[in-house]
């Protein structure tokens, strides 16, 4: 078992792909907390679950990969699903209920899909899209594409059986895929430490499956960028599946009835200290970006937050008939005549 | 046409469409080299080789996710679930995910795929291995379900299922695998949806399903022995329900019987009979019957399955007795 620290070496990493990650990563954050405020005016109903301060690991897996990639991730899966380029206005507009919404107002948060841009869900049941990635991976390899499926999770999802049954076969059967943990540390309020047996909730569990483990640090995007490279094209090559552990934090709690009070106020702050916003910023400009270019970026980022709140506030209710399409392929949800 | 068991027809089904379609796969546990454990899939490994026909190690969630994803990126898979009591380990793949991604995605992801499994009594293995889990399947929207009773229905649902562009549940009565028919030697591609009337009398109506049916048609023998003629009907096709052939059956004796092998409660008989009593009211010429396993889990000693699953003697002795009472 051996510990693959990528580390921040940054010099094969092209400047455009840096800024682009940098870009998408404020996108998300922009998004989000427009979202946030939604909430806050019961604009957006329901639940929501937040990436703020886990964006680095979407951001930067989202550069790496490439058109033909399958996405997979779970219900704090906003930042995952722009990072395939669905557009910010079409998610908005599905967390508000809108018919102009990414689903028509039929999925909510939890559930970005967006086939077109290999978006292939935002799966609700901890752990449940893990076997499902292996599905479409196993479809990849017996097409003979060089499609990879990467599946996003959390530090939970390591102590459920479906986790365990996906690494299994997806190593016996040498998949196109690549699973990633993000590890916030916490198992919605309880941390992750106190109820697991192992220190490392997914990398120490990787020999078990005959894979290395892996940890990076999911808040350098650098770092998870280099990772990702190196596990999508092992994927592509017929080498088979990576188990990467990204360790980052939520800044706020689990969901939107949450704030996140159970966790130290040092661990907190030491955690925004590591804010992969502000770090990358600077570490773009050590390394010669212009401030105006970063500028620009934060600049056309917000104004794009505003079109899409503008387009998803102006959307329409769905149509009720809406209620009884779509449960069958021929549209309609006809089960006797 | 040539006599094959119901089991056999299973792989000859399969077999038909593998051979018409490169996009089909198999995969469970024991179904490749073993040919499955009720010998369901024997030869598929051998005609269609070890990329199309996968063995799994016991993991019910990684063998429906596989299929899920795999049917949502271009293949129709064939997933089986050995025994159908085995659903309630990997029920979320089922009931959260496969049955409902269409309908969450406003319509952006198809699953056309197929989960056969093993389903109900007879065979003596005990409440965790033999009950009828039909009830629950119909439960589920977005889920299709079909429970064959012939050899020939077998193949011809197998095909259709196969082909549907929706998920669907093949629910093979674990008693009828040793059942012998003669099938027709070429291509069969039945309906989704269609029941099929077997018998026809005019003194009361039998709906049946999957292991029931034979049972259903051997009352009739009995009760034609003391001069009573009833409709048998198949119903085959839980969802959709082809309730055409259904109503129409019912208003034609205006009494109605179904014969269920699942447990009392929300047995799909519950479901027909209310939509009787909501359609055809006025066709009532008595009331509506159930015939059911009581509502207990499977025993497994001979005397007591046999005592739990509806027969042709229970049967016959209740439509006797309720058309007697007028």
């Amino acid at each position: 078992m051996t510990t693959t620290d990528a580390g921040p070496g940054t010099s094969s990493i092209e400047e455009m792909t840096r800024i682009a990650i940098y870009r998408q990563m404020v996108q998300m954050r922009g998004l989000e907390k427009r979202a946030h405020d939604l909430f806050l005016q019961n604009l957006v109903k329901g639940t929501s679950h937040l990436s703020i301060g886990q964006e680095a690991i979407a951001a930067a897996f989202g550069a790496a990969m490439r058109p033909g990639d399958y996405t997979f991730a779970t219900y704090r899966g906003h930042a995952h699903t722009l990072a395939r380029g669905v557009p910010m206005a079409e998610v908005l507009a599905e967390l508000m209920g809108k018919a102009n919404g990414l689903l028509g107002g039929k999925g909510g948060s939890m559930h970005l899909t967006s086939v077109d841009h290999g978006m292939m869900g935002s799966y609700a049941i901890v752990g449940a899209h893990l076997p499902i990635a292996l599905g479409a991976a196993w479809s990849a390899q017996y097409r003979g594409t060089d499609q990879v499926a990467v599946c996003f999770f959390g530090d939970g999802a390591t102590n459920i059986g479906a986790f365990h049954e996906a690494l299994n076969l997806a190593v016996v059967w040498k998949l196109p895929v690549v699973f990633v943990c993000e590890n916030n540390a916490y198992m919605e309020y309880t941390p992750i430490a106190t109820v697991t047996a192992v220190a490392r909730p997914a990398a120490d569990r990787a020999s078990a499956y005959n894979l290395q483990s892996i940890v990076v640090d999911g808040n350098d995007p650098d770092e998870v960028y280099q990772t990702a490279t190196t596990a999508l094209a092992s994927a592509r090559s017929g080498a088979g599946p990576s188990l990467i552990q990204a360790d980052t934090y939520r800044h706020g709690g689990h969901s939107r009835a949450d704030p996140g009070k159970y966790r130290p106020a040092e661990e907190v702050a030491a955690w925004l200290q590591r804010d992969p916003i502000p770090t990358y910023r600077a570490r773009l400009l050590d390394s010669g970006v212009a401030e105006q270019t970063l500028k620009d970026i934060e600049d056309q980022s917000a104004a794009a937050v505003e079109e899409a709140t503008s387009i998803a506030r102006n959307g329409i209710q769905p149509d009720a008939a809406a209620v009884t399409k779509d449960v069958w392929a021929d549209g309609s949800a006809t089960w006797r005549n | 046409m040539a006599e094959l068991t119901y089991r056999d027809a299973i792989a000859r089904g399969i077999a038909q469409e593998m051979r018409r379609d490169p996009s089909i796969v198999l995969l469970g546990e024991d179904v490749a080299a073993a040919g499955g454990v009720f010998k369901t899939t024997v030869g598929l490994l051998d005609e269609f080789g070890p990329t199309r026909v996968r063995d799994t190690p016991i993991s019910e969630q990684a063998i429906l996710g596989a299929a899920m994803g795999a049917a949502m990126t271009g293949l129709r898979p064939v997933a089986e679930i050995m025994f159908s009591d085995f659903f309630a380990v990997c029920w979320d793949i089922v009931a959260n995910q496969i049955a409902k991604t269409r309908y969450m995605t406003n319509g952006q992801i198809s699953l056309p795929l197929v989960i056969k499994s093993g389903n109900g009594g007879g065979l003596r293995f005990g409440a965790q291995h033999s009950q009828d889990i039909a009830n629950w399947a119909m439960a589920i929207p977005g889920l299709k379900v079909v429970a064959p009773s012939t050899p020939r229905d077998m193949v011809g649902l197998m095909a259709a299922a196969i082909r549907d562009p929706d998920p669907v549940l093949v629910l093979e009565a674990k008693g009828l695998y040793a059942a012998r028919a003669d099938v027709p030697d070429n291509e069969i591609v039945d309906e989704l949806g269609s029941a099929r009337v077997l018998r026809e009398g005019d003194d009361a109506t039998l709906l049946a399903l999957g292991l029931m049916v034979p049972r259903a048609l051997a009352a009739a023998d009995r009760l034609a022995g003391s001069g009573i003629r009833v409709t048998v009907v198949d119903v085959r096709s839980l969802v959709p329900l082809d309730t055409a052939t259904i109503l129409d059956a019912f208003s034609r004796t205006g009494r109605l019987f179904t014969v269920e092998e699942n447990p009392r409660l929300c047995g799909w008989g519950a479901e027909i009979v209310s939509i009787i009593a909501e359609e055809r009211f006025t066709d009532l010429d008595g009331p509506l019957i159930r015939i059911t396993t009581p509502h207990v889990p499977l025993p497994a000693a001979d005397a007591l399955e046999d005592a739990a699953l509806p027969d042709a003697d229970r049967i016959a002795e209740t439509v006797a007795e309720h058309l007697e009472r007028g």
